[in-house]
């Protein structure tokens, strides 16, 4: 049990807006294992981001609103905190860094004044002590010159170097969770590379676990150890990358592994998933992929499918399989 | 037999940076220098590279939608980049652009039956019935209902609205599109449906396409040759397969191996490329990836490398190919 750093049971966050309401996590359920590398990945809207943002304790209210469910961090349920207990552990026992690093960075405080900000936010430490720490994280990450970055602007920096700016913040308590919401989304390939190698050996020197968010299929091969596939608000599979990729189960797993044009060799004609990706809620009865899923059946149409498990860790939101097991049954 | 349609000759760019109190000129951005490449009828030439490397400027400059510093674009014996506005005009109805991001290219004020109208409005005199014909069979044509017609953009998914750029580049009945980026902002399950719709389209109007993506799967999987560009220069040019078999330019074997494979059994573990992309107002003397070249020799620092064949229809700027400084 205490492997465990992070489990969210059936979380359900909603936006009420004029345009309606939209379940963006819907019943959402998984954990982290301590020193783990979970991938969420999913298409445009399908709630990640909003996943993420729920696990902070900052989705934007009003609009939107957690509904039920439990984030259980470390055993503690982060929705019983206060909004002061939640300061004191984000940043902290656990922190974020986005997709576009010049956002999350002020651009009127040197890179400096901004690290030693936030140790101080979290420790009784003397201003020395926490310029000490800040410039061991710059180097931590990588970063050279870290004696006169810290008197830098972001401005002055490069994407990259940005982005490990943001890390380095990220690790400066060193928490026991980091999620990393599309991190290399806005880089280049070179630089996307430097950075997961970045976070996979701080992921391995310090044990941070960390839950990657992105739709990249090819970086969650590259640096998780388990995935959780999000279409349209839910969880439709989870497993080991190695199962996922292996043998994934769910049609739209499937399809979407391979739509991906393969850089190692080049196909004659593309696979593609028909239809467009539907923005949570829209569909009201059913498996929300039914429309797109070239098996499915009536019953995708009336009923939701529930989490069904496959064994060594493999779970699939898919009546294929509980139908295939009812068939052998009888 | 190979029939060149469009010939670019020694194409440069450059963006003024404006400064100091008068805001005069102080400096310049070489978005796009020396360039030169030729483009085959019915064939999809992929252009790759990192951002900022002037790939969007290069397709911009040739449709003429910016206008060069120097050098010439040849389409039918012709250097365009010369013509007045009225004789470009008409050729604007063979070249078309549709460019990454849908939503910023399309009127939200127009119906996508207006929006597909317009072309025929400005280049072909037919009646309203006659254009609206012409409206339905391309919708259907991309994929799009036509009951669709009087929607506006903003009713459409991203997915749907490239399918609308791309009808209405088509509209003109077209020979030559540039394809700026045009599945980068689109999710994986619908980038391979616009992928697939585009070699059917082409295939179906004979198009040539100039295809720009920073994606190296995509820009295999679509394109016949491909041109790898770094720093506003072309580093390599060749068939899309020897490409990705034997990369020659260090710069084009860094990118390969950089690209994350979908597929854990796959150790990915190669050297990294160290350093950042150098600033295209201020760039490196010699090579411009010699900063960043674990192959760097001393030439390297002084002297530009041209793109010359170092194989059978491979061209590479590298010295490491010169054959005179390696006897
Ligand atoms: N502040 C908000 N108000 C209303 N709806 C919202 C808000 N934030 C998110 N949503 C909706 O919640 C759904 C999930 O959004 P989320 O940002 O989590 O998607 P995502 O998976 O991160 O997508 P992307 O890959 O594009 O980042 C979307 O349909 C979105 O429109
Ligand atoms: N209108 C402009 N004024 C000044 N500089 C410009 C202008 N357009 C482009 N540039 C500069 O020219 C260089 C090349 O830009 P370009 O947009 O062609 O790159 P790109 O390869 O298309 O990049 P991306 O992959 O990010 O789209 C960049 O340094 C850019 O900042
Ligand atoms: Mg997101
Ligand atoms: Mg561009």
């Amino acid at each position: 049990m205490t492997d465990k750093v992070l489990s969210l049971e059936n979380l359900k966050t909603t936006f009420y807006t004029d345009e309606g309401t939209i379940p963006a996590v819907n019943d959402v359920s998984f954990h982290i294992n301590k020193g783990e590398i979970l991938g969420v990945v999913g298409e445009s809207g399908c709630g990640k981001s909003v996943t993420s943002l729920s696990i902070m304790g900052l989705v934007q209210s009003p609009p939107g609103k957690i509904d039920g469910g439990k984030i259980l961090f470390n055993g503690k349920d982060l929705l019983e905190k206060t909004e002061k207990e939640m300061r004191e552990i984000r940043g902290n026992e656990i922190s974020m860094i986005f997709q576009e690093p010049m956002t999350s960075l002020n651009p009127v405080y040197t890179i400096g004044n901004q690290l030693i900000e936030s140790i101080l936010l979290h420790n009784k430490w003397s201003k020395k002590k926490a310029k000490e720490r800040a410039i061991e994280v710059l180097e931590l990450v990588g970063l050279p010159r870290a004696n006169e970055l810290i008197n830098e602007y972001p401005h002055q920096l490069s994407g990259g170097m940005r982005q490990r700016v943001m890390i380095a913040m990220s690790m400066v308590c060193n928490p026991n969770l980091l999620i990393a919401d599309e991190p290399t989304t806005a880089l280049d390939v070179t630089i996307q590379k430097q950075i997961l190698q970045l976070m996979k050996k701080l992921n391995k020197d310090f044990g941070t676990a960390i839950l990657m968010v992105t739709h990249d299929l090819g970086v969650v091969a590259e640096v998780c150890d388990r995935i959780v596939v999000m279409y349209s608000g839910k969880i439709v599979e989870e497993g080991s990358v190695k199962t996922i990729f292996n043998s994934p189960k769910h049609p739209y797993t499937k399809g979407l592994l391979k739509s991906v044009p393969d850089i190692r060799k080049k196909s004659e004609r593309l696979y593609s998933i028909k239809g467009n990706v539907p923005k949570p809620g829209s569909i009201k009865k059913g498996c929300a992929f039914a429309g797109r899923c070239e098996h499915a059946f009536e019953r995708c149409f009336e009923e939701t499918p529930e989490h069904f498990n496959l064994g060594s860790g493999q779970c699939v939101r898919c009546f294929l399989y509980e139908e295939e097991e009812a068939g052998v049954a009888k | 037999m190979t029939e060149t349609l469009l010939k670019v000759q020694n194409l440069k760019k450059e963006f003024p940076i404006n400064g100091g109190i008068l805001g005069k000129q102080i400096a310049s951005v070489k978005a796009v220098s020396d360039l030169s490449f030729e483009i085959n009828k019915g064939e999809t030439l992929g252009l790759v590279g990192e951002s900022g490397c002037g790939k969007s400027t290069t397709g911009r400059t040739l449709l003429r939608l910016i206008e060069k510093t120097d050098g010439k674009v040849i389409y039918k014996d012709e250097d365009i980049t010369t013509l007045r506005n009225k004789e470009m005009r008409a050729l604007r109805k063979e070249m078309q652009m549709v460019f990454q991001d849908p939503f910023a290219s399309l009127n939200p004020r127009q119906t996508v039956e207006k929006i597909l109208e317009e072309p025929l409005l400005i280049h072909e005199k037919l009646s309203r019935k006659e254009r609206l014909v012409r409206v339905y069979e391309m919708m259907e044509t991309v994929g799009l209902n036509k009951d669709y017609a009087k929607r506006y953009p903003h009713q459409f998914s991203g997915g749907q609205r490239q399918r609308i750029s791309i009808a209405r580049a088509l509209m003109t009945k077209p020979k030559f599109i540039v394809l700026d980026e045009p599945v980068s902002a689109l999710d994986v399950s619908i980038q391979s449906q616009i992928l697939n719709l585009l070699e059917d389209l082409q295939k179906e109007f004979d198009l040539t396409y100039l295809f720009i993506a920073h994606d190296l799967g995509v820009i295999r999987h679509i394109s016949d040759r491909i041109g790898v560009m770094y720093l506003g220069s072309l580093v390599e040019l060749a068939d899309g397969e020897a490409l990705y078999e034997e990369p020659l330019h260090p710069y084009t074997q860094a990118l390969l191996s950089s690209v994350p494979i979908p597929d854990p059994e796959v150790a990915n573990e190669e050297e990294i490329l160290i350093g950042d992309i150098p600033d295209p107002s201020n760039p490196p003397t010699g090579c411009p990836f010699h900063v960043r070249c674990g192959s760097c020799m001393e030439i390297c620092k002084k002297e530009k490398p041209q793109l010359v064949e170092a194989k059978d229809k491979r061209f590479v700027a590298c010295h490491l190919y010169n054959d005179d400084l390696n006897k």
